[in-house]
């Protein structure tokens, strides 16, 4: 245990720690903005997966990051048309069409993956991005200031994301969308086209989200996200719909996921004790959810169509 | 809820028709012998995708080399992580009359201990393992992956500057604990006080994991890394970006990092493929355990013709090769 | 389904392979002959069980995404009976290990049942988690105590079970095929899920709750059991499959990949698409899943016939589910009459207190 406690390793854990956090957050503020409207999307799975693999793709054949970021971004803002026009336009009920859409971008991205790529090619991902000044600062410096980019544009984006629902008049027809529609409606605020608008940035973050695994690990394979997005829809209630409840409970997953593989590299925990450390995110998330859905409710709308005059 | 049910309900028919008429098409199937002009025709399961860089990779690049030797026709059918889809495939290819099947995957051996019994004629293989079932057309093959291990051990004990080594490990069974504990003895063997930590992330395929367990190591120390299956592409990424030396174990993992992969050991199965193929065409079941080591030449060496290998490190390595080849070096592995 | 067979022909063109080569093998390989056949009902076997209790849960007004963990936990359970009574003859042991592995299901979707009844944890989350739970639970198991002594004693050291007792095998049926017990169970307890949601009181009333949770308050019957209930029945069917998927296997034992799907072959989610494709009616589920199946298997043959990845069918799964989600609701609309009982319950003053309306079954104060 005392290798643990050693300042080194623990900054080392920390900064690991927001690293593995970012995917988390990035899907799940997207999640946020979508629920705030009304709109559940379970896909984001599937979604993360085409956006991981898009930015591989484009990256392995352009040697562009910032053109791969690109793509990720425009593969999930596609699939958030898809999406729209499926919940919205059609009314699809909401949860099967998000397993849908999740076995497709599964499908999907394995396809493409063994069709076009096949062996596994390693492509130069994001490389850590050292912040003049505040990276030179003792112990915060290392573990806040040298992540790559997409980990200072997902953290950025949670006081943007409180901004945005919270101060602005887009932000305001969001909640009255996803609260009481019908008032919204009468109104004059268009249900639809708020929630097209929150489905399509939803998306798009969601496959950045998908793109920042990529792009960090430098590699793509079938199923690459292992049930990061079902989590970040989990990290939604967790955080009671709010970005900063969002981010606390992206660090929480972060920070028990580094300290586990440290604890395994350094053989503190060894064997058949790692299975248990393994579920502690798990179980600590339901009994997040249990006391959350005491205190806070979600949007009222949530999951439902909106359907004018009746 | 209710309406989606109500108007699922009413859609449903279609689905019946089209699998009433499809049952309806069902035909009958064929069944073919060998005669002696016939090629060979073997089959192979394997758990991931045929160009992995790891372990089906090996098996599926001794097959074409066996293939310019040998007069034969092969399938794969890859990817079958699944146990019991590889179960479903394994006896599908018996059903269909290969003569060789290979089970390539310690983890189908339950299944075969089932299937083999109900094919008396046909020869199956798989590994890797030390179990025939006590059965005549059964083959087991294992590699002294330890012995490999311990030349890479040796060579990162020897490139290691700040003297601690992470290897990261999937499962801890067979030729991968094997692998990993002839690499701790290897390094261990050059110098007893360097560090090296194992991390056993329990899975073959999480690339994710992967690359975060090699992060921790590079965290704790670690300026050397080795690992196995096919994960680890996730930790050789990792590698790349810090500029950690690897070294890589099943398939020659150079093209996986030019700048950073030293060495790989290399499973090639021709030597146990060949002898259960003469076993074939003698026409004798002999189900046996077949251990390819580097003296029979089932194990080598691949080096990175890219990466500047110090001359006194590859030295060392050689010579600890040799000895292991002729027996003067011992692992101290089972 | 057939937009689907259309873009998956496109699909094919594109990955320049012949879509009628391809389509022929698929059809070849999940309906080509006796053997073939099998294998398809023996793949759609657990997506028949998963997706008849699934209908359960669906009537009743919640989504049972938890088919995974729960598959594993009736697994567990059954092995385990197994494990300490492997001498108990074989017309016994069966039977028993169906009970057990339909008790583990049932306890693992029960607790999802309570989660939501009674601290209001929204179920598509809590069985995600319960999912990952039951996957570490299980390689915990076979890492440690329920590993072979075999594997133990050789240092192989393969996450499984031992050969577990032959008087547990289900019986394979007569006619030369792989065909077992497990099929004909599987189509029972379909027809028993018909019966339960439509023949008796019981499902009256778990429909009703799915249907107006309001109403059915009001005619005095508690919604929160009957959540409770459903995601217990739905979880008993996945225990069962869990049963099919260990007793019915070639190697009959319990065992991992040591991924993320360990030995279910992701019938837990498979089981929600057969769900659908039927309808969500549990008998129009077993035309549905043995289709299913058989796209599974054809797939692997087509991936063979035309080296287009097995994947294809995947993604296209996929399509089909919205496709179908998305045409049903245009549909619906038409038929005005659930959508003013929503509205109803929309206006209703329970709901405003109630933390989430899709949850419905909430009891107002």
């Amino acid at each position: 245990m005392s290798d643990f406690f050693t300042v080194s390793v623990l900054l080392a854990t920390l900064a690991a720690g927001i690293r593995l956090a970012t995917p988390f957050l990035l899907a799940a503020l997207g999640e946020t903005l979508g629920q705030r409207s009304g709109v559940l999307n379970l896909g984001v799975e599937g979604v993360m997966l085409l956006g991981a693999y898009g930015a591989y793709y484009a990256t392995l054949r352009t040697e562009s990051v910032l053109l791969g970021i690109v793509i990720g971004l425009a593969v999930g803002g596609a699939m958030g048309i898809v999406y729209g026009v499926v919940t919205l336009a059609l009314k699809a009920e909401q949860g099967i069409s998000g397993i849908g859409i999740f076995i497709f971008g599964l499908g999907l991205s394995d396809l493409l993956f063994q069709k076009q790529v096949g062996t596994p090619t390693p492509i130069d991902g994001l490389g850590d991005l050292a912040i003049p000044v505040l990276g030179d600062l003792p112990w915060v410096g290392e573990v806040l200031f040298h992540q790559n980019v997409l980990v200072y544009v997902a953290f950025l984006l949670v006081p943007a994301m409180w901004y945005l629902i919270n101060r602005t008049p887009f932000g305001m027809n969001v909640r009255a969308v996803g609260e009481t529609p019908e008032a919204a409606d009468s109104l004059g605020v268009s249900v639809n086209r708020t929630r097209y608008i929150t489905i399509f940035v939803g998306n798009a973050l969601a496959g950045l989200a998908g793109a920042s695994l990529a792009l960090e690990l430098g590699i793509f394979q079938q199923n690459l996200t292992n049930g990061h997005g079902f989590i970040a829809v989990a990290l939604v209630y967790f955080g009671a719909w709010r970005p900063v409840g969002v981010m606390a409970g992206s660090m929480v997953f972060g920070l028990v996921s580094a300290m586990v593989l440290q604890w395994k590299t350094l053989g503190i925990v060894v064997g058949t004790t790692a299975s248990i450390v393994g579920m502690f995110p798990a179980v600590l998330t339901i009994l997040v959810l249990v006391l959350v859905s005491r205190r806070t409710g979600s949007p009222s709308a949530l999951t439902r169509p909106f359907e004018r005059g009746h | 809820m209710t309406t989606l049910i109500r108007s699922l309900i009413r859609r449903s028919w279609p689905v019946g028709l089209v699998v009433l008429a499809l049952a309806v098409s069902a035909c009958a199937e064929e069944e073919t012998g060998r005669s002696a002009d016939d090629p060979i025709r073997i089959a192979m399961v394997g758990p991931s995708a045929s160009n992995d860089l790891a372990f089906t990779q090996s098996m599926v690049d001794s097959l074409n080399r066996l293939g310019q030797e040998y007069n034969i026709e092969v399938d794969i059918t890859d990817g079958t992580f699944v146990i019991e889809d590889a179960a479903v495939a394994i006896r599908g290819y018996a059903e269909d009359g290969f003569d060789i099947v290979l089970a390539h995957g310690s983890q189908f051996g339950g299944s075969l201990s089932e299937i083999a019994p109900d094919y008396p004629d046909t020869y199956f293989a798989w590994g890797t393992s030390r179990d025939t079932f006590g059965l005549s057309n059964v083959y087991s093959y294992s590699v002294k992956s330890d012995q490999g291990g311990y030349i890479n051990g040796a060579m990162a004990a020897h490139l290691t500057e700040s003297g601690t080594i992470g290897v990261v490990g999937p499962i801890e069974v067979g030729d991968i604990k094997a692998y990993i504990d002839g690499f701790v003895a290897g390094v261990a063997s050059v110098d007893s006080s360097i560090t090296v930590n194992v991390n056993y992330i329990d899975s073959f395929s999480d690339v994710a994991l992967a690359a975060e367990a090699a992060q921790a190591h590079i965290e704790a120390g670690a300026d050397v890394l080795t690992g196995v299956s096919q994960m680890t592409v996730g930790a050789t990424g990792v590698a790349r970006e810090h500029g950690v030396l690897w070294f890589g174990s099943q398939s020659d993992q150079t093209p996986l990092g030019e700048e950073i992969v030293v060495a790989s050991q290399i499973y090639n199965w021709d030597y146990q493929l060949g002898q259960i193929v003469e076993d074939l065409l003698a026409g004798e079941q002999n189900g046996r355990v077949i251990t390819a080591d580097f003296s029979n030449g089932g194990l080598t060496m691949a080096y990175n013709p890219n990466f500047a290998l110090d001359a006194d490190v590859r030295e060392a390595a050689d010579a600890v090769q040799a000895g292991i080849t002729d027996g003067s070096i011992s692992t101290g592995i089972e | 389904m057939l937009a689907a067979a259309l873009i998956g022909a496109v699909m094919l063109l594109i990955l320049g392979a012949n879509p009628l080569t391809g389509y022929a093998a698929l059809v070849d390989g999940a309906f080509g002959g006796t053997k073939n056949l099998a294998n398809s009902a023996l793949k759609a076997m657990p997506l028949l069980l998963v997706g008849a209790g699934i209908t359960v849960a669906f009537r009743t007004g919640v989504i049972n995404i938890g088919g995974e963990g729960q598959i594993i936990v009736g697994a567990i359970f059954s092995t385990l009976l197994v494990l300490a009574v492997p001498d108990v003859p074989r017309f016994l042991l069966v039977p028993l290990a169906f009970l057990f592995g339909a008790l583990g299901g049932a306890v693992w979707g029960g607790m999802a049942g309570a989660l939501k009844s009674y601290a209001g944890v929204n179920e598509i989350l809590s069985t995600i988690m319960l999912n990952i739970i039951a996957v570490q639970i299980l390689n915990l198991l076979l890492r440690g105590p329920l590993m072979d002594p075999g594997e133990i004693e050789r240092g192989s050291r393969i996450p499984h079970t031992e050969r577990l007792s032959g008087n547990a095998d289900l019986p394979i049926l007569p006619g030369g095929t792989r065909l077992h017990l497990g099929v004909v169970v599987a189509v029972l307890m379909a027809v028993a899920c018909y019966v339960l949601l439509f023949r008796t009181t019981q499902g009256l009333r778990l429909r009703a709750s799915g249907h107006n949770p309001f109403a059915s308050l009001y005619a005095g019957m508690s919604v929160k059991r009957n959540v409770v209930l459903a995601f217990m029945y739905s979880g008993a069917m996945c225990g069962m499959a869990g049963v099919t998927l260990v007793f019915g296997s070639e190697g009959h034992r319990l065992a991992t990949d040591g991924g993320a799907t360990t030995f279910t072959g992701a019938a837990g989610f498979n089981g929600i698409v057969a769900a659908l494709f039927g309808g969500l009616h549990p008998l129009w589920t077993i035309p549905a899943s043995f289709l299913f199946g058989a796209l599974l298997v054809g797939a692997n043959a087509m991936q063979r016939a035309v080296q287009v990845p097995a994947a294809l069918i995947l993604a296209l799964n996929g399509l089909v589910v919205v496709f179908v989600v998305g045409s049903m609701q245009a549909r619906a609309r038409l038929g005005r009459t659930a959508a003013r009982l929503r509205a109803e319950a929309r206006e209703s003053p329970a709901d405003t207190e109630a933390p989430d309306p899709d949850a419905a079954a909430e009891a107002p104060p």
